[in-house]
């Protein structure tokens, strides 16, 4: 009883101290943004100082903050209903209909996950410029779907698996097809993970500066790209660079507050069950 | 109306050969059971015919029609699985309605469909609940209503009732005899229970390792067993085997010496075997009887007193353990020495092949 107390008070501290260092950089962040440029960079780092917005009023007279937000949203959102369209069908046939090949397939999907991007960067981007893809939100679509495509193809993967085969069979016997299955059956039964794996997909996407900073320049650029530009070489940047990054995380962060529950469930799917 | 013919039907995994070369005729409104020891191939069999599983070899065959490449949603066929696999996240209205749903069938037939087969299965104060709300049973009666409500050709059965209690069994047994004469339907079913198969069959299809090795109705493999598989197989207690030696044939049957020196005559056809050959005796608990001037000779090791029946473990002297069966309750007591005599129109002769001699008494149910 004691020593098992004892754990538990061990787990909560631990549990926190993560968390706190987790949460530390982001909380800096948010503080740096209300400081002055100069106060900004002053050793020893000041805790205690006057706050003040002209950080933000700067960010917003320099560059239209809700048009980066804009494409942020139809990427991320783009990018991850291209993932599951193909992802679903695809996790589907792989996890009820295996071949002998399936396990390979799976395998080399996630290897595409070791090459680093900039391996490939100049072979899309001639692509992209010779389809006419370069700065426009469906190439940011396409790249971010293929993107998170070998992910959430696992992910979905280990969700179906979990899912008894008799009741797909039943509704096999019962007259459905494979769309009838994946349709009334599988995706009602397996939502929290489904759901869990979109919302794992819209964040990557939000996130992801490599692709956008390289393919885009403004008409489709989304909140990274909007980061990026508030980091110079010259001058004082780091409050304003702090208040525009604060403004591009904000909505995922309280988009992530509210879905945590979702995505805790999701992710324990197989366990509760 | 609804036949099913299967011609050389066969099933193998990569080498592994699972079914081999199964024929069999199911006839219109037949109840037919498949029945066989765990792993003998029964669910693969019987999942072939649902469509649920590629058939490697042969032919199957639906009302005249070769189905081996038609899929499972259009063979007309239902399952009731072991697990019950009902939809969890519908109710038991909606798990009824779901194939009618997906045929586009007009709301209200629908509901008229549900309702009749909620009524045929007692179902009517659960309609609204989900699975996960219903015991074993009711959840069982939901699986099978829901084949019901598709009206198909032929229902089939995987081990429906071993997932529930004996007395639940026992009253789901007598359920699914009462709707296959209310619904004059089809139905394949499949079941390692001897037991199930005995009470609710026409026809009993026992299988061993992906073979048939006997079709007949449950009295014809009861009284006569074509091979000792199936004599040790149907039946409870089970059929007792003596080790012997014919020793004398002619045109009425022949005697058999067993190594205590006893010696039982059966009339079976002997033109397969010779004297000298070695045999194996069958014979049914209630083919035995304690009978000061029998035969054989033992030892009693054990009386189970079931009111009814009496059921006598006897260590033969040299022959070996058997089981005696006998109406009402019986005084014997264990250690007791007893004689036991033998009806010889219920005993079988096996050859060393373990094939059974055809006995020339046939019983009068059996034609
Ligand atoms: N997918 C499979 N791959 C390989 N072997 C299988 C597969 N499914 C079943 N088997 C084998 O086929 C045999 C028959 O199985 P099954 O039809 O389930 O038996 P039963 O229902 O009579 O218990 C078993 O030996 C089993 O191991
Ligand atoms: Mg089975």
């Amino acid at each position: 009883m004691r020593s098992s107390l004892t754990a538990q008070l061990l787990i909560a501290v631990l549990g926190w101290g993560i968390a706190l260092l987790m949460f530390f950089p982001i909380f800096w962040m948010v503080l740096t943004s209300f400081k002055t440029e100069g106060a900004a960079i002053a050793t020893p780092p000041q805790l205690i100082f006057a706050p003040t917005l002209e950080s933000y009023a700067e960010v917003q007279s320099r560059a239209d903050y809700l048009s980066f937000a804009f494409n942020s949203i139809a990427v991320s959102v783009g990018g991850t209903v291209l993932a599951l369209a193909f992802a679903i069908p695809g996790a589907y046939a792989m996890a009820f209909h295996p071949s002998t090949r399936t396990r390979g397939t799976l395998l080399w999907m996630l290897s595409t996950k070791m090459l680093p991007p900039v391996g490939v960067l100049v072979p899309i981007y001639l692509l992209f410029r010779g389809a006419g893809l370069l700065d426009t939100r469906i190439g940011l679509i396409l790249i971010y779907g293929l993107m998170n495509l070998p992910i959430v193809v696992w992910m979905l993967f280990t969700f179906f698996k979990e899912m008894p085969n008799d009741i797909l069979e039943a509704g096999r016997m019962d007259g459905a097809k494979a769309w009838g299955e994946v349709w009334y059956l599988l995706l009602p039964l397996t939502l929290p993970g489904v759901a869990s794996t979109g919302l794992l997909s819209l964040i990557l996407c939000w996130n992801e500066a490599f692709w956008s900073l390289n393919l885009t320049s403004s008409a489709a650029a989304p909140l990274t790209t909007f980061i990026a530009s508030f980091s110079s070489p010259e001058g004082l940047f780091f409050a304003k660079l702090s208040a525009a990054s604060t403004v591009a995380v904000a909505p995922i962060l309280v988009f992530g507050w509210l879905s945590q529950r979702q995505l805790v469930r999701g992710l324990t799917f197989g366990a509760v069950k | 109306m609804a036949t099913l013919t299967l011609r050389e039907i066969q099933k193998s995994y990569g080498s592994l050969s699972v079914i081999k070369n199964i024929d069999l005729e199911v006839a219109d409104r037949e109840f037919v059971v498949f029945v066989g020891p765990s792993g003998c191939g029964k669910s693969t069999l019987l999942r072939m015919i649902a469509g649920l599983e590629e058939i490697s070899g042969g032919d199957l065959i639906i009302d005249g029609q070769r189905m081996n490449d038609i899929g499972p949603a259009d063979r007309g066929l239902a399952m009731v699985f072991q697990s019950y696999a009902l939809y969890p996240h519908m109710t038991v209205r909606q798990n009824m309605g779901f194939a009618l749903r997906l045929a586009r069938v007009p709301k209200a037939e629908r509901e008229k469909k549900v309702a009749e087969a909620a009524r045929i299965l007692q179902l009517e104060p659960y309609l609204d609940r989900k699975p996960g709300q219903m015991s074993g049973g009711q959840r069982q009666r939901v699986a099978i209503g829901r084949a019901i409500v598709r009206n198909p050709k032929i229902f089939l059965f995987d081990e429906p009732l071993s997932n529930l209690d004996a007395a639940l069994r026992g009253q789901m047994r007598i359920e699914l005899a009462r709707l296959h004469e209310e619904l004059n339907a089809t139905m394949i079913y499949v079941t390692h229970d001897q037991v199930e198969a005995m009470t609710m069959a026409d026809k009993i299809v026992v299988l061993q390792a992906g073979v048939i090795e006997q079709v007949g109705t449950p009295l014809q493999l009861y009284h006569h067993p074509a091979n000792l598989f199936v004599a040790g197989f149907i039946g409870s207690p089970r059929m007792n085997f003596l080790k012997g030696r014919v020793t004398g044939l002619d045109g009425t049957g022949l005697s058999v010496d067993l190594p205590s020196g006893a010696r039982v005559a059966l009339p079976v056809e002997t033109a397969t075997v010779g004297t000298g050959d070695a045999v194996t005796l069958g014979l049914r608990p209630e083919a035995l009887r304690l009978d000061p001037q029998g035969p054989l000779g033992g030892t009693v090791r054990l009386v189970e007193r079931l009111g009814g029946l009496t059921l006598i473990h006897v260590d033969l002297d040299r022959d070996g353990p058997v089981i005696v069966q006998i109406e009402g309750s019986d005084g014997t007591a264990p250690h007791q020495s007893v004689r036991l005599g033998v009806d010889p129109a219920a005993g079988q002769v096996f050859d060393g092949t373990g094939k059974a001699l055809p006995h020339l008494v046939r019983h009068p149910l059996t034609h």
